[in-house]
């Protein structure tokens, strides 16, 4: 019923003024090298490395070569080509693998279905850091060094744990009532499972598809690792690294690959952010 | 069969093979690393001999090791201290509705959203040696004059700083959902009692809110060690861990010996020393699990 | 002790389109037991809120001991305020819960443990003042938020549905506690409720609030004997009024009104009754039925006889009942608002 906006008066004022300063000054701090991705990205080079030029300003007109040179002259397009096939792969692999696990655990495992759980988490703070030297001796074993089937194989252990998680936080929320009812009716568990439980979960399995697809595209250490060649990078790294002819870094398009390939993944998460909140917080919030 | 019996098979039917690609894909890995920090592999290396010790000694007696040790706990405290405080009045100041909230909160989720690489380097460009803008700043409010202006990656401990700096601008939104969670979390009445009973708004926050927020606290402050002490692209991106070794971290040496110097049971050896710390994490994460469950 | 007041209190919601509270006004008298009674959405939380300073008014004046409070905050206003969920700190003890706020205010130290424990003796929770919130049961930790608030002897205390979480078993006893408390201390309260019995049973006076509006104030006899319009009318008293029409006109019977006729002395009005439904309630019984006849066109009213007498009125069974002139309330059809008596057509 109540509407209020802030639930206790200490004085509006002082709590308006407090609260627009500590948002301005953090939002400011926080998106402010987006906004020097754009500006460099379109600034002419000769205004760009004139330290008598205000940076914050355009002293000559943009111009769009820097972007030119990113998607005429350089493996830009490639890269991202690369990271959306793995990405995709690496989803499908994550949902074929961590849907049926989540639901066993929910609903199958009884109290060992949350430790165990709790369990497969953890294996998310292994970092790749510690496992990449050993993973770089099998992934040459396979013969896929140097491939993206490397990190299509390897991804989906970091991305299956934290996908577990948090479609167990979301299959928790369904009542158990539902699947009763179906087998009341006939079916068997898998058939509910299939039928009934798949369709009602879409707007969770969707969070999990946006939250593995840009657990993927932020990877770095894995692909810097197996991967050689740039035709064959992902765009995490084949920007930082590849964009340099030499010792010299060509900011303007190195700029404007960061700003190409960020902001549609912050779009997209931030649409998805309410849900992951409340998937990732169920168990620690209580 | 007995219908738990057969929920029983079905459970494990599901959910053997993520256990199993995981058991293949982390568990065998990580068996392989305690292996080969413990023998001396080497890419091409076609046999194995055991050798003990030995790796863990030599790492210990490295002073790059043991620089880079110090390294990673600087950074991990640092940067942790620095994003707790902002998150925290971060996620005050996102706690209630208003206009523009959800354009604030996008420009706030940035930075932990783009690919960590990305934001690496586009923090590289602007602390570059020449044409940092902030010292085109600096220079511009007479902070600092033009032919002298801070080598933000060039001079250990403005490197250091600096690598603190991009590691808390990342991992602050992330901190920041948390806290705002457990802060969304505390029912309403609480504050609103503590306000009838004569708190003002400091008293509420110290006394109430944050005793109320540990838990989900501790949560934040865990994952950022994990994803500070662990990781390494900042370091490889910002300076490779330069100058001369000063803001090398565990797991960028790790690397750099590892794939990049072929010594795979050194590389090993010293990317174990991340295990205690996420044992340490992982035990107080099973702790806190427990309490909750009790209560 | 103080007075609180309120003059022409309203607060709208949604840019004035909706009304949860409009233009209140009441005064309490100084150490009286106020009730605020309706049921949901009435406002009645919502006017608390107001005066107790957690929420601004779009309109009106709040004072308190005869100083104008509306522009302050709650801390300034000296009120004490119990919520419905209790709202103890979870991660403090009984005793810190209870010391809360007067460590708020400033008080030392020692000066805290006797006011403390002081507080726990009058509410008898002296034994648990180590334990945590989350180990102790419904009714302790009421006592417990009842501690906290009377710790800093304040001039009004302010209680929202402090009884509604509680099983119905422990609610009557720890209604009485409260009433006995209230006695005991003799500050002014104010109480909101939607359970009438409770509001009769506690207060010195009502104030029956229905969408934001105050209907009637007087004490429990005169809200229940003297309603002032048919909506005070049907929420006092269980089962509820009958109201039948008649020329235009609302007449109100409560069912305990309506009896058989053997039992009504005259003057009185006779129905012709039939029973359709029986409640047997142990102490009571409902009878639910119609009355008969082309007059009445089968109008449903209740029945409330009590279980002394015979019970020989089966379902379908009709029986001449009738209820006593003085008992009869007549409403105006249009306003709901109670109208003078007047001779029923039929007599």
């Amino acid at each position: 019923m109540t509407e209020t906006v802030s639930s206790v008066r200490h004085g509006r004022w002082p709590t308006r003024l407090g609260r627009w300063a500590v948002l301005g000054t953090f939002a400011a701090l926080l998106a402010f090298p987006f906004y020097w991705m754009g500006i460099t990205a379109f600034k002419r080079t000769g205004d760009l490395y004139n330290l008598k030029n205000n940076p914050f300003l355009f002293n000559e007109p943009p111009t769009l070569d820097h972007l030119r040179l990113l998607f005429g002259q350089t493996l830009f397009v490639r890269w991202f080509w690369n990271t959306t096939f793995a990405g995709t792969v690496v989803v499908m692999i994550t949902l074929v693998l961590a849907v049926p696990a989540a639901y066993a655990l929910t609903r199958l495992a009884g109290r060992w279905g949350e430790r165990v759980g709790i369990g497969i988490f953890l294996t998310y703070l292994v970092p790749p850091t510690l496992l990449f030297i050993p993973l770089s001796r099998l992934v040459a074993a396979l013969g896929l060094q140097d491939s993206l089937w490397s990190i299509i194989v390897v991804y989906p252990s970091f991305t299956v744990p934290f996908s577990i998680w948090l479609l167990m936080g979301f299959f928790k929320s369904i009542p158990r009532e539902l699947e009763d009812a179906a087998m009341v009716d006939g079916l068997t568990r898998w058939q509910a499972f299939l039928r009934l439980v798949i369709p009602i979960s879409v707007s969770g399995i969707l969070t999990v598809v946006i939250f593995t697809f840009t657990l993927v595209t932020q990877e770095f250490v894995y692909a810097l690792t197996f991967i050689s060649t740039a035709e064959h990078q992902t765009v995490g790294v084949g920007v930082p690294i590849y964009l340099v002819r030499g010792d010299v870094y060509y900011w303007g398009s190195l700029m404007a690959a960061c700003l190409i390939a960020s902001l549609p993944i912050a779009a997209v998460y931030d649409l998805f952010l309410d849900r992951f909140i409340a998937g990732f917080t169920m168990g620690a919030v209580k | 069969m007995s219908a738990q019996a057969r929920r029983t098979r079905l459970g494990v039917a599901m959910f053997a093979p993520a256990v199993v690609y995981i058991a293949a894909v982390i568990g065998v890995p990580l068996a392989m690393a305690f292996l080969y920090s413990v023998g001396d592999v080497k890419v091409g290396s076609v046999s194995y001999h055991f050798v003990g010790l030995e790796n863990f000694r030599s790492v210990l007696q490295s002073p790059t090791f043991r620089r880079a040790l110090l390294n990673s706990f600087v950074f991990t405290v640092g940067s942790q201290l620095l994003v707790i405080a902002c998150a925290n009045a971060l996620a005050l100041a996102l706690k209630d509705r208003f206009h523009g909230r959800g354009a604030v909160r996008f420009l706030i989720l940035l930075p932990w959203v783009a690919p960590i690489s990305l934001g690496a380097i586009a923090w590289k460009w602007i602390l570059d040696s020449l044409y940092s803008v902030i010292n085109w700043v600096l220079v511009a409010v007479h902070l600092a004059s033009p032919f002298d202006t801070p080598m933000w990656l060039g001079e250990p401990a403005l490197a250091m700083l600096s690598v603190i700096l991009v590691h808390s601008w990342r991992l602050l939104p992330f901190s920041t959902v948390i806290l705002l969670a457990g802060l969304s979390a505390i029912p309403k009445d609480i504050p609103e009692a503590a306000a009838v009973d004569g708190a003002g708004f400091w008293r509420t926050h110290f006394s109430i809110t944050l005793p109320m927020m540990a838990p989900i606290t501790t949560v934040a402050v865990l994952f950022g060690v994990v994803f500070t002490f662990t990781d390494m692209t900042v370091v490889y991106i910002l300076t490779r861990g330069g100058p001369y070794d000063t803001t090398q971290v565990v797991p960028s040496l790790a690397f750099f010996t590892g794939v990049l110097g072929s010594d795979l049971s050194e590389g090993a050896a010293i990317s174990l020393f991340l295990v205690p710390i996420l044992v340490a994490v992982a035990w107080v994460m099973l702790r806190m699990a427990q309490r909750a469950e009790i209560a | 002790m103080a007075l609180v007041e309120t003059r022409h209190l309203s607060k709208t919601f949604k840019k004035g389109q909706f009304s949860a509270v409009n233009d209140v006004n009441l005064a309490t008298a100084e150490g009286e037991f106020l009730v605020i009674l309706g049921p949901s959405g009435s406002g009645k939380t919502t006017l608390l809120r107001m005066i107790a300073g957690l929420e601004e008014p779009s309109a009106g004046d709040v004072l308190i001991g005869g100083r104008v409070v509306t522009e302050l905050a709650p801390r300034q206003r000296r009120v004490a305020m119990v919520f419905q969920s209790y709202a103890l700190y979870p991660h403090l003890s009984v005793y810190q819960n209870i010391a809360f706020p007067l460590r708020a205010q400033g008080v030392a130290r020692r000066e805290q443990r006797p006011k403390v424990e002081w507080a726990a003796g009058l509410l008898g929770i002296g034994q648990l003042l180590e334990r945590k919130p989350r180990e102790l049961s419904g009714g302790e930790r009421q006592r417990v938020a009842l501690a906290r608030a009377i710790v800093r002897e304040p001039s009004v205390f302010l209680l929202d549905e402090p009884l509604s979480n509680l099983d119905a078993k422990l609610r009557t006893a720890a209604r009485e506690e409260l009433s006995s408390f209230h006695r005991r201390v003799g500050t002014t309260t104010i109480y909101v409720t939607h359970d009438q019995v409770e509001a009769m049973a506690m207060g010195d006076r009502v104030v029956v609030l229905d969408q934001g509006m105050v209907r009637q104030i007087g004490s429990p006899r005169e809200v229940y004997d003297e309603p002032a319009d048919t909506f005070v009318a049907t929420f006092l008293g269980s089962p509820p009024m009958n109201l039948i029409e008649n020329d235009g006109f609302l007449v109100g019977i409560r069912p305990e009104h309506l009896l058989p006729a053997g039992f009504v002395p005259a003057p009185a009005v006779r129905f012709r009754f039939r029973v359709t439904r029986v409640e047997y309630l142990g102490a009571d019984r409902v009878l639910h039925g119609v009355l008969e006849g082309s007059r009445w066109k089968e109008t449903k009213v209740a029945a409330r006889l009590s279980s002394t007498m015979r019970d020989d009125h089966p379902v379908d069974s009709v029986h001449e009942f009738a209820v006593s002139e003085p008992h009869l309330l007549f409403f105006e059809r249009g306003t709901g608002r109670r109208a003078t008596p007047r001779v029923l057509s039929w007599q």
